[in-house]
């Protein structure tokens, strides 16, 4: 999750070499970071519409990790929004782009898979950013370019 | 929080084995063998099982069909009854005082408390309606994968047992690392170096 929020901040056209489709990928409403030191362990939250984030990276400077995070991801003409926990990767509050109403019993079936097929991008994109993810966590890339990096990032 | 809500959870399975062929008459048995049952002027005071999406209190599975598109929709209800523990006590003072009226003795032993108590919840369980709770899943079949409309923990292993009983398969709850070892794209290689990480510090 810290890896996520460093690349939203750094590198807003990584999403798009992922999926084009992604025009952007941006830091919601809400953050919490988790500091374990020793057997203690500090919850930092972070919420509001206009909160800032300098709070968060203070936290990362001592130490704290993301474990959660609110989510914006749009494409083109639509927004997805989402709070997604570090520890499950599952989603909640998710709110995606506005469907048509229910007027009829005729109108789910339609309604639904217009909400399925909605669901399924916010899954996907999650799923191929941890795809992503574990690719460069699983090679030097990781400890020879990304940490320099994110410390960078931290100490900033 | 289901399907058609504004706001949805959602927890990602993936679905471990093959139904027997025909695959929609499997399912459909076992939506029937594990039907929600009404539990209202009974004396349990939980039942969990399926239901038809968007209807859930009907188990017609017939009329309303739980393929949709090429998904397999459908809800899991689990109905419980909650007596307040005051109304408990209140019944059970009661019964308690009618007792030792009745037999003119001063005292009842612990095991006749027990039963009392035991009677008193049993008859308040036929009085007394079950909150349903419904949770929606989509079930896509062929990439062995589920949606589950909920990240509540109970709900989670509920569903896990129920579709296990139901359809013979394994339900598998995705998170980083069963996401890493089961569905992601990396090699046998990657995994493997994947498994061996230990946490990186990320401050000096």
């Amino acid at each position: 999750m810290t890896w996520l929020w460093f690349t939203i901040d750094t590198n807003q056209h990584f999403f798009s070499t992922m999926d084009e489709t992604i025009t952007s990928l941006y830091v919601g409403n809400r953050i919490v970071l988790e500091n374990s030191i020793n057997d203690a362990s500090e919850i930092i939250t972070i919420k509001g519409d206009d909160a800032g984030l300098e709070e968060g990276l203070l936290s990362l400077r001592k130490g704290a990790v993301v474990i959660e995070m609110n989510l914006s991801y749009k494409t083109e003409n639509q927004e997805w929004k989402f709070t997604l926990k570090g520890e499950s990767l599952s989603f909640s509050s998710l709110k995606i782009p506005e469907t048509g109403p229910v007027e009829t019993k005729d109108d789910i079936e339609g309604i639904m898979l217009e909400k399925a097929y909605l669901y399924e991008k916010a899954v996907d994109v999650i799923n191929l950013l941890f795809n992503a993810f574990l690719k460069i966590r699983s090679t030097v890339v990781w400890n020879e370019k990304t940490v320099p990096k994110i410390k960078k990032w931290v100490q900033a | 929080m289901g399907i058609l809500s504004s706001s949805a959870s959602i927890t990602q399975y993936h679905v471990e084995g093959k139904l027997q062929e025909p695959i929609l008459e499997t399912v459909a048995k076992g939506l029937k063998k594990q039907a929600v049952k009404e539990i209202d002027n009974e004396t349990s005071d939980e039942e969990i099982g399926w239901s038809c999406f968007n209807d859930p209190f009907s188990i017609d599975f017939d009329r309303s069909p739980f393929l949709i598109g090429t998904y397999l929709v459908f809800s899991m209800r689990i109905d419980k009854k909650s007596i307040p523990s005051k109304i408990i006590q209140k019944h059970y003072t009661l019964e308690i005082k009618k007792k030792l009226e009745n037999s003119g003795r001063e005292f009842l032993s612990k095991t006749e408390k027990k039963e009392i108590k035991d009677h008193v919840i049993h008859i308040l369980n036929l009085r007394i309606p079950a909150t349903p709770n419904v949770y929606d899943l989509i079930w896509k079949y062929e990439a062995n994968t589920l949606w589950f409309f909920s990240n509540l923990k109970g709900a989670n292993e509920e569903l896990e047992t129920l579709f296990t009983k139901s359809f013979n398969l394994k339900l598998i709850r995705l998170f980083p690392y069963t996401m890493a070892a089961l569905t992601s794209t990396l090699s046998d290689m990657e995994k493997d170096a994947i498994s061996q990480l230990t946490p990186t510090r990320l401050t000096e």
